[in-house]
């Protein structure tokens, strides 16, 4: 079997894999962080987006292979010393999740929209999460969790 | 998905080596549609050749009359790319409004047009532009590329190294997105080359198209009003739960004035 080698949350991690595995199933069933989590087959939910080298995938739709090397991060890796990431309080503070399915994906696609665009409108927000479905919450709060998120990482 | 070897290989010459000993090889790029159909086991490939590792696929080239894209481009670079933006704004536009951002981070220009995928949206790009599809075979004129429903004139084994657009005198690409899908229900790119006025249309058929009334209407003029007594036959265009024949033969229409008006104005 092919072995992989990548950065986890500022962790090295290697392993042999078939070459099948997906990253998302590296990441669940290997390394034990379940905060990324599966709601699809379609490639369509976002549910299970994590940073390969600073850029959000969709873990489900990308092979352990191919992040070989990489640093990657999931949603464990975002709160700091028992402090939850900005966007994370955010999040919490304008009740931006109801079951918290879709949260992680959430989080992540909306940290790497702030890290490119510090100071995001509402329309901006909007259409930078198309790739992550939330059958909860209406996306109103998300919306708003996202915009003081990005005040709170500085922007 | 089924099991199969995997390969990194690092230049074309050795990617096209083991595709060629593979029994049953794949090329593959961002994965944004080779991994939900290997997931999905509408394919199982013996053998996958990661081109991620090859840099000749890799870039942007930007020259006084055009733009070169390396085919394994991430869309999300294209859509960024001020050099691209510069000379042809309606091809780094085009790119930025593919799928969702996560899928703009890892698909690429050469799975797209390999893949043609009738509600893509470059193949509209290469079509309506007249680019020429570069392979380690041969160049490709965008007019003998397309060839069918998911069918290019690619041989077996052969790969795509990158994709030339001259730089058009005036370009707009407008889109009607699917709601659920965010694919092209209807995208049209009109441009204005040096070989005249082109309009290319994904989404409506089997496969992107020319749509040679436009094109005849929008020669004296890119503007809307120039479309006002043309019109688009309904005949073989694509029937599904999203839109019928006639509703999309309508929306090109549309489509092609909104695009001309932008380019034009
Ligand atoms: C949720 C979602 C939404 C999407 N929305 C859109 C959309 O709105 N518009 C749109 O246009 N697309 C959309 N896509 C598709 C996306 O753009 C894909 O990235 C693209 O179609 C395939 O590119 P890829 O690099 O991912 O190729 P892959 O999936 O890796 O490969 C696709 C095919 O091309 C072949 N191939 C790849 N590279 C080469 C090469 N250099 N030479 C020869 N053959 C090659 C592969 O063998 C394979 O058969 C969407 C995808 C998803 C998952
Ligand atoms: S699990 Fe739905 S997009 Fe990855
Ligand atoms: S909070 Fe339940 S899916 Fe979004």
């Amino acid at each position: 079997m092919p072995t992989v080698s990548m950065s986890v949350n500022g962790k090295q991690y290697s392993g042999e894999v078939e070459a099948r595995t997906l990253l998302s199933q590296f990441i669940r069933d290997q390394l034990g962080l379940t905060g990324t989590h599966i709601g699809c087959d379609t490639s369509q939910c976002g549910a299970c987006v994590v940073h390969v080298d600073g850029r959000s995938v969709k873990s489900c739709t990308t092979l352990a292979l191919q992040a070989d090397g990489a640093d990657v991060t999931t949603i464990e890796g975002l709160a700091k010393d028992g402090q939850l990431h900005p966007m994370q309080e955010a999040f919490r503070e304008n009740h931006g999740l109801q079951c918290g399915f879709c949260t992680p994906g959430m989080v992540m696609s909306a940290v790497d929209l702030v890290n490119n665009n510090p100071n995001p409108s509402e329309e901006t927000i909007r259409e930078n999460l198309d790739g992550n479905i939330c059958r909860c919450t209406g996306y109103h709060n998300i919306v708003k969790a996202v915009k003081a998120g990005a005040q709170g990482m500085g922007g | 998905m089924h099991d199969f070897q995997y390969h990194k290989p690092g230049s074309v010459a050795d990617a096209a080596a083991a595709a060629a000993g593979a029994e049953d090889g794949s090329f593959l790029a961002g994965g944004q549609t080779l991994i939900p159909t290997l997931k999905q086991r509408l394919a199982a490939p013996s053998d996958l050749v990661d081109l991620s590792g090859v840099s000749e696929l890799q870039g942007i080239t930007v020259s006084g009359d055009s733009v070169t894209i390396g085919a394994m481009t991430r869309h999300a670079d294209v859509a960024a790319s001020g050099d691209v933006a510069a000379a042809i704004l309606a091809l780094a536009a085009l790119a930025g409004g593919i799928g969702d951002p996560q899928v703009r981070n890892r698909g690429t220009i050469g799975g797209s047009i390999a893949n043609n995928d009738p509600a893509a949206d470059y193949p509209a790009a290469v079509l309506g532009l007249n680019a020429t599809v570069n392979t380690n075979k041969r160049s490709i004129a965008a007019d003998d590329f397309f060839t069918g429903m998911f069918e290019t004139a690619l041989e077996e084994g052969e790969l795509i190294t990158s994709v030339s657009f001259p730089v058009p005198e005036a370009a707009n690409y407008q889109k009607f997105h699917n709601p659920a899908s965010r694919y092209a229900l209807v995208g049209v790119m009109v441009a204005k080359t040096g070989g005249g006025v082109r309009v290319a249309v994904t989404g409506a058929g089997p496969c992107v198209f020319r749509a040679s009334s436009l094109e005849q209407a929008l020669a004296g003029g890119l503007s809307s009003s120039a479309l006002d007594g043309a019109s688009v036959s309904a005949d073989g265009l694509n029937s599904d739960i999203h839109a019928t024949p006639e509703y999309r033969a309508h929306l090109v229409k549309v489509m092609a004035g909104r695009a001309a008006d932008a380019a034009g104005g």
